[in-house]
């Protein structure tokens, strides 16, 4: 026989002693709180990503990077230009150049240092239209769902599967050739990736029940995708941008080795489409191929660990048990 | 001899924020023939003891004390012998069979492989022991060309049931098998359950949540609260009449309908089942125990003696104060 | 067929708050929705199929039923997140319109998993506050601040004290306290009824009385109407004033909660109450075969092919066999307050739950089933 039941709400001689565990609430009003909370929150994740070896190795070179490039913006020029070069032509790296020189005697130190600035710029430039246009795509399609959703998948279906580069060549032949010209090439060929990830975490993001519980509080579709969605879909955002440099980098050196980029404009792509053109290779000129080349593989490999390491913070699957 | 025995069982879990003590010292005692039912809530240790009987824990985890399967310990069992209990000796029913079976292969196939993993037999036969096995637990030969998805919730339960008893083995662990379902569907698998363990006269360790299901399935019922035992006796007895605070509460849980006390009267307790990192002083119950006097605090219970083949972990208990505070001295 | 709406017994001055009039909801036979129901895809599922429902004010309605019954989908059509096929849903004899924005504001949700239902993101403040920011309200019916009405909701859905919560993520409340912020994000806004979709059945079992009382306890002191969909029909006992209870789409008998609980007509209300499990309960009866069918709806009595009083010739003894396999059928009104659908309790009351006597003696301690 069950003896009388427990009541509920009388409480328990020696409750709960949450009062000793927990400080008193900080002052401020909750919105300061909210903010306060935030900052902590980004505290957490610095020490997160600090303690990923190779986040912070691909970080220390972005820094790198990024110093070289400010440098170069405020560096002095006179060494690109070819009528002034003074340097003996096609040397070994020395002392006194210590990237070598090209076939018209200009340092490829020099040269490298400035083609930073284009292939950086181009890179991120090439990577906010991508972000922008493949976000947009993914969230309208994920959260509209039905024909929108597959007219807009249709449309990412075909810029996934034409091939990059004959639609890269194709736009270029269209547009002319300017730097405008390559970050907008590369923005638009490379954007239908970035909609299918982002489409697919929308759809994701968008059955949990707390969008439920927001649209069933009277929530607009704008507050549900600005407060619910966006939020929780950001951080794959984030760590896909971050690829996403990598790539429109890389995109850019293609098209520029090929000839297609801006001929007045020297990215590291030109440098090597320069020296190719210029016989560096037949006549064993390995630094003028080398220094920008192995720059291109650095800044990409920067940005891939980067990329790397958020994705193991943001998705705690991928961190190991 | 028991068919299972443990014997001051405690797991600890190394995690990244420190040692987690999932059960502090548990003895259990399973003659053959019987089922002994478990019960606890979240962060209890009822899940743990059952991957620990079979060594399935992750591999840092702290395990000492003893696990006797048949008169052999487990726990200091070398890997070929391990690996022959596993299945054979004793085998596991897990919760929530839609993820516990492969979704790409046929269900026949599956009941098949454990079957061929313990050598008993080999392809055909072991295919027709799986047709076998799917028959005894209810579903028709043919379904033993099915994948996963294409049978209902209760149909893979039985596919787990069935592949649970593949090889034969002394004792099966059920953990939680119905929580997921209907309660039409439990009842039956309940019944299926009882039938099989007559039948093949199984000792059996029954652990969920739910306590009014252990009062019907179970001979015995032990109770779990913070990693370890707080009341255990005869399931009837035990369920009708708890000696334990806890227990009490986790019956109210379930009441009965035509229960007058009931109505239009929750009942249940405040807090939550503690933190194992931060178990409570003394009785580690007495912060949400509506019973709790001045000893509570700082007097560690154990199981006292409290009727005919019972004991609970209380102090109020009859004579547990005193045996209590004997023991201090 | 649906059944016509009969006089149902209303109290006087107490007229229903939520009325659902011949609802229907059919899915398309997707996989994702239905999955381990749907055999083929492609065919309809008729997840509601005409049914009549009313809340009355202050009650605790009780939707009982199995899974796939339907019990959720109506919970989400009254909460405007389902369209109906076809039906009205009348809140204080009104039907929805267009614009449910002003709807919202008196009909809130519970759902039943207590941490997806929160966004990990957002403090608890923002959370129940998010409400009221939705429909913009910035000052309280007295000129209270947001802060006051989000402390005002915490207090109430027993957080205490709320200041104390406003800053927490829900990452570090337990299950029960998470759950009490859903309540307390649902009463910020004073709604006039809640629903409640398996409100406990995720949380810890000697954590359940804890809410339930939180729920009784808003109707008694807010008056408060409660929708509680679950498939358990001991939290029914606990906390329901009527139940209703579903099988495939459809409401088979509905009355005040003791009256079916204890001496139920329907024999799928009995076969309900049959398989609660008890102590030393060996040899109970429970229905064969699977759970029912949305794309395969039977003719006739849409229970007929589990029916026990098929089974024993019970329906064929009274010579409405024939009738139940045939003729479809809606409620019944059988005792006074106490509908049912099934043709052999039309007949005969007593014969459909197997047995003349009352199924459950409602006494104390003694309680127990024949």
């Amino acid at each position: 026989m069950q003896t009388p039941p427990l009541h509920v709400g009388a409480e328990p001689p020696f409750g709960p002693t949450l009062e000793d565990e927990e400080p008193s609430p900080p002052p401020g009003s909750p919105r300061q709180i909210t903010w306060a909370r935030r900052r902590a929150a980004v505290r957490r994740f610095w020490v997160a990503f600090r303690n990923d070896n190779m986040g912070v190795a691909g970080l220390t070179i972005l820094v790198f990077f990024i110093c070289v490039t400010i440098y170069a913006v405020f560096a002095d020029k006179t060494g690109l230009s070819i009528t002034e070069a003074t340097g003996p032509r096609l040397t070994p790296p020395s002392l006194e150049y210590p990237f070598g020189t090209d076939d018209q005697g200009r340092s490829v130190l020099t040269l490298t240092l400035h083609g930073s600035k284009i292939s950086l710029l181009v890179g991120l430039s090439a990577t906010v239209i991508t972000m922008v246009i493949g976000s947009a795509v993914g969230l309208i399609a994920g959260f509209r769902g039905g024909w929108l959703d597959q007219l807009l998948m249709r449309i990412t279906d075909w810029g996934l599967v034409i091939p990059w580069l004959m639609l890269a060549i194709s736009l270029a032949s269209i547009f002319g050739q300017s730097l405008f010209m390559i970050i907008l090439v590369i923005g638009l060929t490379t954007w239908p990736s970035t909609a299918r990830l982002v489409r697919s975490q929308t759809l994701s993001v968008k059955e949990r029940p707390y969008v439920e519980r927001a649209r069933a509080l009277g929530a607009s579709n704008w507050h549900l995708v600005t407060r619910h969605v966006l939020p929780n879909v950001m951080p794959v955002i984030m760590a896909n941008t971050v690829l996403i440099v990598a790539i429109a980098i890389l995109s850019e050196t293609a098209l520029s080795f090929l000839g297609l980029g801006d001929p007045l404009s020297k990215s590291w792509g030109s440098i090597l489409e320069r020296a190719s053109n210029g016989g560096a290779a037949t006549q064993g000129a390995w630094w003028w191929l080398g220094a920008p080349g192995l720059c291109i593989v650095l800044v990409v490999l920067a940005f891939t660990m980067i990329g790397f390491a958020l994705d193991q913070i943001i998705n705690p699957r991928l961190r190991e048990r | 001899m028991s068919v299972l025995s443990l014997r001051d069982l405690r797991v600890t879990y190394r995690t990244s924020s420190g040692d987690v003590p999932a059960v502090r010292g548990v003895d259990l005692d399973i003659p053959k023939g019987q089922v002994l039912g478990l019960a606890g809530e979240s962060g209890c240790g009822k899940s743990t003891i059952a991957a620990a009987i079979l060594r399935l824990l992750p591999r840092r985890t702290s395990v000492e004390g003893q696990v006797l399967l048949n008169g052999e310990d487990v726990l200091a069992m070398p890997p070929r012998k391990l690996r022959a209990v596993r299945w054979a000796g004793a085998s596991i029913i897990f919760q929530g069979a839609m993820h516990a079976l492969n979704p790409v292969k046929r269900v026949g196939d599956q009941i098949a492989e454990a079957v061929e993993t313990h050598g008993l037999s080999r392809d055909r036969e072991a295919h027709v022991r799986a047709g076998d096995l799917l028959e005894e637990v209810g579903l028709p030969l043919r379904r033993s060309n099915d994948y996963p998805h294409e049978l209902s919730g209760g149909q893979r339960q039985r596919v787990m049931i069935a592949m649970a008893l593949a090889c034969g083995p002394d004792l099966v662990i059920a953990d939680e098998p119905t929580t997921a379902l209907d309660v039409m569907v439990q009842a039956q698998v309940l019944a299926l359950l009882k039938r099989l363990q007559r039948e093949f006269g199984l000792a059996m360790l029954f652990i969920t949540h739910d306590l009014s299901v252990l009062g019907e399935v179970s001979d015995r019922l032990a109770v779990m609260y913070a990693g370890k035992i707080v009341e255990e006796g005869p399931a009837q007895s035990v369920f009708l009449d708890p000696q334990h605070p806890y227990t009490r509460a986790l019956a109210a849980a379930f009441p009965a309908i035509g229960d007058r006390r009931f109505r239009k009267h929750p009942s249940g307790l405040g807090g939550d089942p503690p933190d194992p990192q931060r178990i409570p002083p003394g009785c580690p119950f007495h912060p949400r125990c509506p019973d709790a006097f001045e000893a509570c605090p700082s007097t560690v219970p154990w199981l006292f003696e409290a009727g005919a083949d019972r004991r609970a972990a209380c102090l109020l208990v009859e004579g547990a104060l005193a045996e209590a505070t004997e023991g201090a001295k | 067929m649906t059944g016509s709406q009969p006089g149902l017994a209303d109290d006087p001055g107490s007229p229903p708050i939520l009325e659902i009039r011949d609802l229907a909801v059919t899915f398309a036979g997707r996989i994702g929705l239905l999955s381990g129901l749907l055999g083929r895809a492609g065919s309809e599922a008729r997840a509601v199929d005409g049914v009549n429902l009313e809340v009355r004010r202050g009650e605790v309605l009780a939707l009982a039923g199995e899974s796939g019954c339907g019990k959720t989908t109506i919970a989400r059509t009254v909460l405007g997140l389902i369209k109906p096929k076809r039906g009205q849903i009348l809140f204080e004899g009104k039907p929805l319109g267009r614009n449910l924005q002003a709807y919202r504001r008196r009909v809130q949700m519970v759902f039943q998993d207590p941490t997806g239902s929160l966004n990990p993101r957002q403090t608890i403040y923002e959370i129940v506050a998010e409400g009221l920011r939705i429909h913009r309200i910035h000052r309280g019916p007295a000129g209270e601040s947001e802060e006051q009405l989000v402390a005002r909701a915490l207090s109430r859905s027993g957080l205490r004290p709320p200041e104390r919560f406003f800053m927490l993520y829900p990452h570090e409340l337990s299950g029960g306290q998470r759950q009490r912020v859903v309540i307390a994000g649902a009463l910020v806004l004073e709604p006039e009824l809640i629903v409640a979709d398996e409100p406990v059945s995720s949380l810890d079992a000697s954590v359940r009385g804890e809410i339930l009382s939180l729920l009784l306890k808003l109707r008694d002191e807010m008056q408060i109407s409660i929708l509680i969909v679950t498939h358990d029909l001991g939290l029914a006992w606990t906390v329901a004033d009527r139940v209703a209870v579903m099988y495939l789409g459809r409401i088979v008998e509905t009355g005040a909660a003791e009256e079916v609980l204890l001496r139920p007509l329907h024999p799928y209300t009995r076969a309900l109450l049959d398989v609660v499990p008890e102590p030393g309960g060996i040899d109970r009866p429970f229905l064969t075969g699977e759970p029912p069918d949305p794309t395969n709806v039977p003719t006739g009595c849409r229970f007929h092919p589990r029916c026990p009083r098929i089974a024993d010739q019970t329906a064929a003894s009274l010579g409405v066999e024939g009738r139940c396999l045939g003729e479809d059928l809606g409620l019944v009104e059988l005792r006074p307050g106490h509908l049912a659908a099934c043709h052999v309790a039309t007949l005969d009351p007593d014969a459909a739950t197997g047995g003349g006597a009352p199924s459950v003696e409602a006494a104390g301690p003694e309680a127990s089933r024949s």
